[in-house]
């Protein structure tokens, strides 16, 4: 009888938030679309990648940007075995802190790696970009890292 | 603009959007009031302890705790016991404004639920107001309440307070 029938839908909830990225953020997405990496000079010579907007020690502005990466340094990471839709590798791949040459702090993004072996504290890595046309200023312009030297 | 790729300005805004996809079981109760709306009808359910009819009915009482079973067809008019006039735009509205939301106590229902008001002009619309649903085509009736396309007024005398002053 169709009335039993419990029925079953697919929802969807979606809010189209932007935010405004401010001067130094701005600056930072604005380098990732062009295929570069950009860090903020704190009070104490610091680099600081991504940048923030104030200095964490002293809450004045931060100073001037400098050009860091692509490569870098693997400090910690974490193996994702199984991808979810959202994640920005289809396949498994490492979530790394990685702290890019020249900068002084870690920064969070994907390791396209062949497995977890492949990788360690350490490990020297590179940033892969998109392709230019497809860069939006965003962190996901960086496709992934990559194990320096093609051993992934 | 020569090039595209060089020569698109700083970026300013980021796009951040959020997004939860999920699969809704509306369960027994509240299927069975989906599908009378596929068929023009509103169905509620009504408690074998205190006879309340809960519409839509989520199965059980929530005074009595007890599982409501006894399936109740409802009549297609009821009584506006609160509203709200929207005047206020918001991303996403599909409505002109100003619209009239109401709560509306169906006949025989002993809860209410919120509907739009129509063919009433907002500066006289009153509690006690008796409404009628209005539906789609029935080529176009769905397990949803879209299948309602909103209320109107059905030319009744207002409700006394007493018959609606506990849905408030």
């Amino acid at each position: 009888m169709a009335d039993s029938e419990v029925l079953h839908a697919e929802h969807r909830l979606e809010y189209p938030y932007s935010r405004s990225t401010g001067p130094i953020i701005g600056a930072f997405l604005t380098a990732l679309r062009d295929g570069r990496f950009v860090g903020a000079t704190g009070s104490d010579g610091r680099v600081i990648v991504p940048p923030t907007e104030y200095d964490p020690i002293t809450s004045d502005d931060v100073g001037e940007l400098v050009e860091v990466g692509p490569g870098g340094v693997v400090g910690s990471w974490a193996w994702v075995s199984e991808p979810l839709r959202k994640h920005p590798l289809q396949t498994p791949f490492a979530w790394a802190l990685i702290t890019l040459d020249g900068a002084d702090t870690a920064m969070l993004h994907a390791v396209d790696a062949s497995g977890p072996d492949a990788l360690s504290t350490g490990t020297r890595v590179t940033a892969r970009f998109r392709p230019a046309a497809e860069r939006i200023g965003s962190m996901a312009d960086v496709e992934a890292f990559e194990i320096e030297g093609g051993a992934s | 603009m020569a090039d595209e790729t060089t020569d698109q300005g700083p970026v300013t805004t980021l796009a951040t959007p959020i997004r939860l996809d999920f699969d809704f079981t509306p369960g027994v109760a509240q299927s069975k009031f989906l599908r009378g709306l596929e068929r023009g009808e509103f169905h509620g359910q009504r408690c074998s302890v205190c006879g309340k009819v809960y519409v839509p009915s989520r199965g059980s009482c929530p005074t009595d705790g007890v599982p409501t079973t006894e399936d109740v067809l409802l009549g297609n008019s009821g009584t506006v016991t609160t509203y709200c006039v929207v005047n206020v735009p918001f991303a996403g509205q599909s409505i002109e404004i100003p619209y009239i939301c109401a709560q509306i106590l169906l006949d025989g229902a002993n809860l209410s639920f919120m509907g739009l008001l129509q063919e009433i002009p907002t500066d006289q619309i009153r509690m006690g107001m008796r409404v009628e649903a209005v539906w789609v085509d029935e080529s176009e009736l769905t397990p949803s309440l879209a299948s309602v396309r909103y209320f109107r007024p059905n030319g009744e005398p207002d409700a006394d307070y007493d018959t609606y002053k506990e849905y408030l």
